[in-house]
């Protein structure tokens, strides 16, 4: 099949191209076509069989003139190549550079698609990353090898958030010097992908990562390669190299529309609002690229941002992302419009492998009983701040309105910090022990008796 | 032979003419296996347990033959299989980190031996039925596991292996069948997984399952060969729910089918259970358990095949007269990829895309559990409890609804609960079970004759509230009476005190049916204790700050199984807690004088 080029496209429709009479080409060869004014699109083989061959052609079948257009079918799956380089490098959505330098050379490409970990090989995600957000490491720890998505709604600043995560994330102890990001944004506009630039390039962070960017105005079909080609980097920095990477990519609301966008063209069956049945099997697909694997050094931290159309978390797309990833952080239009940055609601968020990434080995040993502690004393908090919308705070008793003052507290101190302010896990656990010696010691039941000793700020228990 | 005609995603169109329905195809250069799902006249539809890509029309396709089966027999304990039971660490040997497609190894491995011991009564010329035992294979240190004659097979015995180390293949046994062919049985055998494995009759299932939660053994009991669903959004704590009742349930062999969940559970697992031992044998967990995964990044056909694979297992070790335990998780994932094969099938979807068959499919599983009275005479049984990942968790969506109509404990996991981080997140209203009656007989000769007036107690207080909830959120809590507060109390205390359970907690972890009872009728002694001062005219908040409504909060983790002794008394001594109090507002009842108002 390799190098021979056929002029036998029969029809095309919405992004579809049907060639006839080209037997035996396989399921999910790549192809490459000429149109008449000479362009490239590139496509996929979704259907085949000896009468007709069905390519998905990725940047749209518009102009398309089927007798003048050459088609040509390849052996290799879309790749990308790999080495050292990439770091430090901006790329486009499939991997072809966008920063104006020349292409990474290597020897090594690698399928985008990667191959399914085999369970038994995945070891587990253990040990801190520090994010320098006290809402993160306080009460939402993110470890080695995990996938936490933020969930967000359009008008938050998730994006502020990602990249002030990108700019801080790092690691305690001796692999420090060895953690590095990969950031893959898609379907943003080029003033987001300006500011993610902008914002990496003046803190120093662009040394140590790779960017992927697909803009809004890019083919949307591209859009589906750009997770997996970000991944693909993530991978071979993490198990050649030995590299401890996070991943940030944004905003998996755009990818899974892509999706559907795809799918229609298809003629897939439609299961919830128009997403294909195989949206789940998709996201994990990319999701389940995260983690470690046992004896190799270097391990995968995923964090997928998406924006929850109107800020429904029972929308497909939060939906089934919080079934595959770890956890999630929720942003909350609340706390935003009170202007506090970053406005993660603590409630409703979670990480999952937070208990085996904290504590005495990893950060203090008080540092699960305080989260636990924060979590229970905020949910009384907003319940008497519930009750004081309804008979008024004046009616409240003395207990009730200390409540009402941490809630407040906890918010604006814990929870807020500036965009520039980075608090490492220690400080925030400080901290978290002054807002808690606001309320009365023996309301403290998830804490320890010798803890309260040793950290209470009244030093009675 | 036949060849590939048309490939669609897993679907393959095959020219193959002789091959029946449900059989194993295998396909192209690197055999990639499948199984038929439609035939029309000389092609046949089949779908793909992996990844067609590369896969060209024209290769070559051909019946394998027999449909998708298990292999049983020695060796399957502690193992990790994917969803069509290749045993994924000798993949991982084979084939290094990364799952590569084709790869055929047999489920059980082929150079271990087995120390076989026939059966003392066997004899040769006896006249020997399917299910009954030639002898066993000590597999692990506590379990036995007994060679049965396949379902399948009957006829006369002609010889028998002496006791001695035999491999998976070695004949153990030769048997002239009735037709007068002679059958070789080995230590294992062949069964197909979307069969039901034949028993005698079903046996009505008399004994709890006992899991040391104590929101589930008290409050929502399930009993061995039972049938329940754990429905739950994301981050409800399902997942460590099924843990919890993985690790510690009274079960002999447990089986957790891991069908479109996360890789990193199962690492979990895998990490954690060979280091915990069992509390019965204080053997390591994993040499009851088996896995077998298909995570959600693995491929789709093969995760529906998943959970026929892991109940065919289950059935097979009921027939060797154990009490097995089958965690499907999740079975959400199981008919999403019906849904999706359906799809391409171009089936008529009927809700939210799912074809009209998911109720049918859903219960046929279902009812493959159940306590049995085996082809051997013995009894055993399968529990099944599936768990559901509803969309957005609506429990009136299609899977979760029909699963409600089938199964008879519904531990219903909440959101809200979640979100407070009361665990396990078991909605105390939205749950149900339909075995209590059965469970209070047990429990009322094993533990207390009070069991079950007490939950019913707890649980009124529990739902009386809610109630009083609803009242406090619109007008205050002043607006209660001292009896209302007291009771609104209550409930707070036996919903953090008993219901709250934690699983990182090495005391509370689990929690004996003697503690849950101990501890339920303890607390609901506090609250007759209170209820007699409250109607001596003490203010309910008097009662609050007394030091045993902190302290009996405490109790869980405080007295271990080992220490219910100390439980036991600390409870009868209750009424001293409450002496004081009683002095001040009834000094007369006190001082032994005449109480006021006239009543002596």
């Amino acid at each position: 099949m390799k190098n021979l080029e056929f002029r036998t496209a029969a029809s095309a429709r919405g992004g579809m191209v049907v060639m006839a009479g080209v037997p035996g080409v396989a399921a999910g060869t790549r192809v490459s076509l000429i149109d008449h004014a000479g362009r490239r699109r590139n496509g996929l083989v979704i259907r085949t069989s000896d009468a007709a061959v069905m390519v998905e052609v990725f940047e749209g079948t518009d102009g398309l003139d089927l007798e003048r257009t050459w088609v040509r079918f390849l052996d290799e799956p879309y790749s990308l190549p790999v080495s050292r380089d990439l770091l430090g490098r901006v790329f486009n959505g499939v991997g072809q550079p966008r920063d104006g330098r020349p292409p990474i050379v290597s020897g090594q490409r690698r399928d985008i698609n990667g191959a399914a970990l085999n369970p038994t090989a995945r070891a587990y995600p253990r040990e801190f990353i520090q994010t320098g957000l006290s809402a993160l490491d306080g009460m939402n720890s993110l470890t080695r090898g995990q996938k936490l998505p933020i969930f967000s709604g359009g008008g938050l600043p998730h994006n502020r958030v990602a990249a002030q995560i990108v700019r801080q994330a790092r690691l305690l102890g001796e692999a420090a010097s060895e953690f590095v990001v990969v950031f893959a944004a898609f379907g943003v506009s080029s003033q987001d992908a300006r500011f993610f630039q902008d914002s990496f390039e003046e803190s120093g962070a662009l040394e140590r990562l790779v960017m992927f960017l697909n803009l809004a105005d890019e083919p949307v079909i591209e859009r589906l390669l750009t997770p997996r080609a970000a991944l693909t980097a993530a991978e071979y920095l993490a198990f050649e190299l030995d590299y401890h990477v996070l991943v940030v990519m944004t905003d998996m609301t755009a990818y899974a529309e892509a999706l559907r966008e795809v799918a229609v063209l298809r003629g897939d069956v439609p299961a919830r609002k128009g997403y294909p049945g195989y949206l789940y099997s998709d996201l994990a697909e990319i999701y389940e690229r995260a983690g470690r694997i046992r004896d190799r050094r270097g391990s995968i931290t995923l964090i997928p941002v998406l924006s929850m159309p109107s800020d429904d978390i029972t929308h497909p797309i939060p939906d089934l992302t919080g079934y595959i990833t770890e956890g999630q952080i929720v942003l909350s239009r609340e706390l935003h419009a009170q202007g506090i940055y970053p406005p993660v609601a603590v409630l409703p968020s979670l990480s999952r492998l937070m208990k085996d990434g904290i504590g005495g080995d990893f950060t203090r040993e008080d540092h699960p009983h305080v989260a636990s502690q924060l979590f229970a004393s905020y949910a009384k908090a907003l319940e008497v701040r519930g009750l004081a919308a309804i008979i008024g705070a004046e009616d409240l008793g003395e207990g009730d309105r200390r409540y009402l003052e941490f809630a407040e507290a906890f918010e604006r101190r814990f929870v807020g910090q500036g965009e520039d302010e980075e608090r490492d896990v220690y400080a925030s656990l400080d901290l978290a022990w002054e807002l808690l010696s606001m309320l009365p010691v023996e309301t403290l039941t998830r804490l320890g008796e010798e803890e309260l000793a040793k950290y209470h700020r009244l030093k009675q228990p | 032979m036949g060849s590939i005609l048309e490939i669609n995603g897993p679907l393959v169109r095959l020219q193959l003419p002789s091959v029946v329905l449900g059989e194993q195809v295998s396909v192209g250069a690197m055999g990639l296996v499948g199984e038929v799902i439609a035939r029309n006249g000389d092609t046949a539809l089949a779908q793909l347990y992996e990844d067609s890509t590369g896969l060209a029309p024209g290769e070559a396709a051909v019946g394998l033959g027999h449909p998708l089966s298990v292999e049983l027999g020695p060796g399957l304990l502690g193992g990790i299989f994917d969803g069509v039971q290749r045993p994924l660490e000798a993949v991982r040997l084979a084939t290094g980190d990364r799952i590569a497609r084709g790869v055929q190894i047999p489920a059980l491995a082929r150079d271990r031996r087995w120390s076989f011991s026939p059966a003392p009564d066997r004899l040769a010329e006896m006249v020997l039925n399917g299910g009954d035992v030639l002898g066993s294979v000590q597999e692990t240190a506590s379990i036995a596991h007994r060679i049965l004659v396949p379902p399948d097979v009957s006829g006369e015995l002609l010889e028998l292996a002496p006791a001695g180390d035999y491999d998976i293949d070695a004949t153990i046994a030769r048997i002239r069948m009735r037709d007068g062919s002679i059958r070789k049985l080995s230590l294992s055998h062949r069964w197909p997984v979307r069969q039901p494995r034949p028993f005698r009759r079903r046996d009505h299932a008399v004994q709890p399952l006992i899991t040391g939660q104590r929101i589930l053994d008290t409050f929502y009991p399930l009993l061995k060969g039972g049938k329940a669903a754990i429905p739950g959004p994301f981050g409800a704590g399902k997942t460590m729910l099924q843990h919890q009742i993985a690790r510690w349930c009274n079960a002999e062999i447990v089986i957790y089918v891991g069908c479109g969940e996360r890789g990193n559970e199962l690492t979990d697992i895998l990490e954690s259970l060979p280091k915990l031992t069992d509390p019965r044998t204080g053997r390591p967990l994993m040499e009851r358990t088996l896995l077998i995964a298909n995570t959600s990044n693995m491929p789709v056909v093969a995760r529906e095949a998943s959970v026929y694979v892991g109940i065919t297992i289950a059935e097979y070790f009921r027939d060797q007269g154990y009490d097995v335990v089958m965690v499907a998780d999740s079975t959400s994932r199981w008919a999403e990829a019906l849904r999706e094969v359906a799809g391409r099938l171009g089936q008529m979807p009927v809700e939210e895309g799912y074809p009209a068959y998911l109720g049918s499919r859903l219960a046929a599983f279902y009812e493959r559990a159940g306590r049995v009275e085996a082809l051997s005479g013995e009894h055993g049984s399968v529990t099944l409890i599936g768990a559901v990942s509803p969309p957005g968790g609506d429990f009136s969506e299609p899977v979760t609804s029909h699963t409600k109509e089938i199964i008879q404990t519904f531990w219903a996991l909440s959101k809200e609960l979640a979100d407070a981080r009361h665990y396990p997140a078991i909605d105390w209203l939205e749950s149900f079970s339909g075995y209590v009656g059965q469970a209070a007989q047990w429990w009322a000769a094993n533990v207390d004759p009070g069991w079950a007036g007490a939950r019913a107690r707890a649980l009124e207080l529990l739902s009386e509230s809610e109630e009083l909830r609803r009242i406090v959120n619109l007008v205050g809590v002043d607006a209660l009476s001292s009896g209302q507060r007291w009771s609104l109390e209550a409930a707070e205390l036996i919903k953090e005190a008993l219901l709250q359970q934690s699983a990182t907690d090495e005391v509370d972890s689990y929690a004996s049916p003697e503690k849950q009872y101990r501890l339920l009728a303890g607390l609901l002694e506090i609250h007759r204790q209170g209820i007699k001062l409250v109607d001596l005219g003490v203010p309910a908040r008097r009662l609050l700050e007394l030091p045993v409504m902190y302290e009996a909060r405490r109790w869980k983790t405080r007295y271990g199984d080992d220490n219910l002794a100390a439980l036991r008394e600390r409870i009868a001594g209750l009424a001293q807690d409450f002496m004081k109090l009683e002095a001040e507002y009834a000094p007369t009842l006190a001082t032994g004088e005449p109480a006021q108002g006239g009543a002596s």
